[in-house]
């Protein structure tokens, strides 16, 4: 509880005032250069973010046809052989739902009982920096770690095997790792929600006799909800963007590649390729090398980037405060 | 549950990593040979079972994770420190209601799209512009200049990771005590060298924690580096003078994302999650130096 008490205590601090009155043309030189520093640092940021929208917006226009959008990619040796990316399309929803799905819920579980529950406190000490760990780990090693485990026999019905040996390439395997690479954010989120949650809220239910697992999920849920959106939004944008893992774990083939007869089953365990990966393997380094679809690909990328940023702007809005920390 | 499965990447990783390090000893982190052929070697010898090779020297995988994510460390801590003071305390409101999302959004821009501009757009403005027909001539016999380099990896990676540093930068230095600023403004300090000598100071730990975690993102990032860096497994050699930072070269996680398909020969397979496990062991280090510098933070009542 006091931990709770101290962090609402600090919250209020009001914002920098800015300090109009005050010209800074009595300062020193060095600390008025500083400024100026400072000054230019500021805009060229917005600069250097603007040239890379832009740039990305006039190449998109140029090479995004809607053909692009609706047919499948083939291979072949110029822009207009190759096709476009449905597919790819269709498996990045496809894929950023799959692990959406595992980390939301597993991170409301985690970042609930962490600041509400925690006991024993040494295994939350310890989950609290596991996660902490999770959100250093390099996705490429969080790939390596994933095509070990998927390779292993009793997950053999996860992905395609052929006698003995399994595949280890899914849409199963990329989702469920792509959802470690979301968790850290989701629950760190969700738990600085919880933990802004004021006390007496929680006594208030308590008094009209709730148990403490109906507060959680009647209370403190609901109130925490926009910082659940914007968690689940965070994560998304990690998972749409995270190249390696797809690379690594969905197989990175051209078009989807079934395994099996069941209809929807036989797809999710086969390969396919995202947005990202397309991307990759178009670029002048990747195998395909075609840079006008790797821009129009790039572009429909930036544009949900952006949707998602706007998305996490509005509920940040509407949840009263401006949220920096990713 | 998650304790565990981050427990097993631990021990399936090591495992499997185990060989390459057993046949080198120390050696695999040291200078020596070829790192390409020496990867193409062991590659080729997966498909005699007897007589697999795993002589491998890993220093200019190394090297070049060193030299680029330390540079771009040290350009990104510059930027987003001046960057994030500015935030915090002498932008206008509307400049501030600019900086907020974008920072937002170049932390989510995806590594890929980094890659493909850098590939598309700084690599060829190197080549063509930067790098002089007399440059080029000077490294001939060793290796070819064409742009991928240490330059563009150190750039775009510094880009990359500033928007996470600004963010955490921003979040300590808000939570500096108004009252300590105050009173340092009160004794005639003006605000530029209060906040510098007040507000970093206070705030040290959480630039240690942003730093920490800006440069375990870019220790592990390795699909835009395989794109700009050159993909070639070559030491960049400071002894050449300036030529040396537009020199290729190839960091650890790029050469496994490279190497890839390569996963099905046995001692190929062993090489790449040794290079694994040492990202594994620095990533763990790192967290574990973040989490030390974020104990001061939390005795403010501020969790970071």
């Amino acid at each position: 509880m006091t931990s709770t008490t101290q962090a609402v205590a600090a919250a209020p601090l009001p914002p920098a005032a800015p300090r109009r009155d005050e010209s800074s043309a009595s300062w020193r030189l060095t600390d008025r250069l500083g400024l100026a520093f400072a000054w230019f640092l500021g805009v060229l940021f917005c600069v250097i973010t603007a040239a890379i929208v832009l740039y990305l917006f006039v190449q998109g226009i140029r090479y995004l046809r809607p053909s692009l959008l609706v047919t499948n990619p083939t291979a072949g040796y110029s822009e207009s052989q190759t096709g476009g990316f449905f597919d790819p399309l269709l498996d990045t929803v496809v894929i950023a739902v799959m692990s959406m799905a595992i980390a939301v819920p597993v991170g409301i579980a985690i970042a609930v009982w962490l600041s509400e529950f925690g006991r024993p406190a040494v295994l939350a000490r310890v989950v609290e920096s596991t996660i902490e760990m999770l959100a250093g780990t390099p996705s490429i090693l969080l790939a390596l770690f994933g095509t070990l485990l998927f390779e292993a026999p009793w997950l053999g019905f996860l992905s395609r095997t052929s006698g003995d040996v399994v595949f280890g390439r899914s849409f199963f395997a990329a989702a469920a790792m792509l959802s470690l690479l979301a968790l850290p954010l989701v629950v760190s989120s969700v738990r600085e929600g919880l933990q802004a949650i004021p006390s007496h809220v929680r006594e208030a239910s308590y008094a009209v006799g709730k148990t403490k697992s109906t507060t959680t999920r009647r209370v403190l849920l609901p109130a925490a909800r926009p910082s659940v959106l914007t968690g689940s939004m965070l994560g998304l944008g990690r998972v749409i963007g995270d190249t390696a893992i797809v690379v690594l774990l969905l197989g990175n083939t051209l078009t989807n590649d079934p395994s099996g007869s069941v209809p929807i089953l036989s797809a999710l365990r086969g390969t396919g390729s995202t947005l990202t990966s397309y991307v990759y393997y178009n670029a002048p380094t990747g195998d395909g090398d075609q840079p006008g679809k790797a821009y129009a690909a790039a572009f429909v990328l930036l544009l949900m980037v952006l949707a998602l940023n706007v998305g996490v702007d509005v509920v940040g809005r509407r949840g009263g405060e401006l949220r920096w920390n990713s | 549950m998650v304790v565990g499965l981050v427990l097993a990447m631990f021990v399936f990783v090591l495992h499997e990593a185990w060989p390459s390090f057993a046949h080198n000893g120390l050696h695999w982190f040291g200078a020596g040979g070829n790192v390409d052929s020496q990867i193409n070697a062991i590659y080729t010898s997966g498909d005699n079972a007897t007589r697999a090779v795993y002589t491998f020297h890993a220093w200019a995988l190394i090297w070049s994770t060193i030299l680029i994510v330390g540079g771009a460390v040290m350009i990104a801590l510059v930027c987003s420190l001046f960057v994030a003071v500015f935030i915090v305390e002498f932008a206008p409101d509307w400049m501030r209601a600019v900086l907020g999302p974008v920072v937002r959004l170049l932390a989510m821009v995806p590594s890929v799209v980094y890659g493909l501009i850098g590939v598309l757009v700084i690599v060829p403005f190197i080549n063509n512009h930067l790098i002089s027909e007399h440059a080029k001539a000077s490294v001939t016999p060793i290796i070819t200049l064409d742009g991928y380099s240490l330059l563009a990896a150190v750039v775009i990676l510094a880009v990359m990771i500033a928007p996470l540093m600004i963010a955490i930068f921003v979040n300590g230095l808000r939570a500096v005590p108004r009252g300590w600023l105050e009173g340092s403004l009160a004794l005639g300090v003006n605000p530029w060298r209060t906040v510098w000598k007040v507000g970093v100071r206070t705030a040290r730990p959480a630039l240690v924690a942003g730093t920490v975690l800006a440069t375990a993102r870019g220790v592990g990032e390795a699909v835009m580096l395989s794109m700009v860096s050159g993909s070639v497994g070559f030491a960049p050699n400071p002894a050449d003078g300036l030529v040396f930072i537009y020199e290729p070269s190839r960091p650890i996680a790029a050469t496994i994302i490279d190497n890839i398909d390569q996963l099905t020969s046995p001692p190929m397979r062993h090489t790449l999650y040794a290079l694994g496990a040492v990202l594994l062991f620095s990533a763990a280090m790192l967290s574990f130096a973040g989490w030390a510098a974020k104990q001061p933070l939390r005795r403010y009542g501020v969790l970071a």
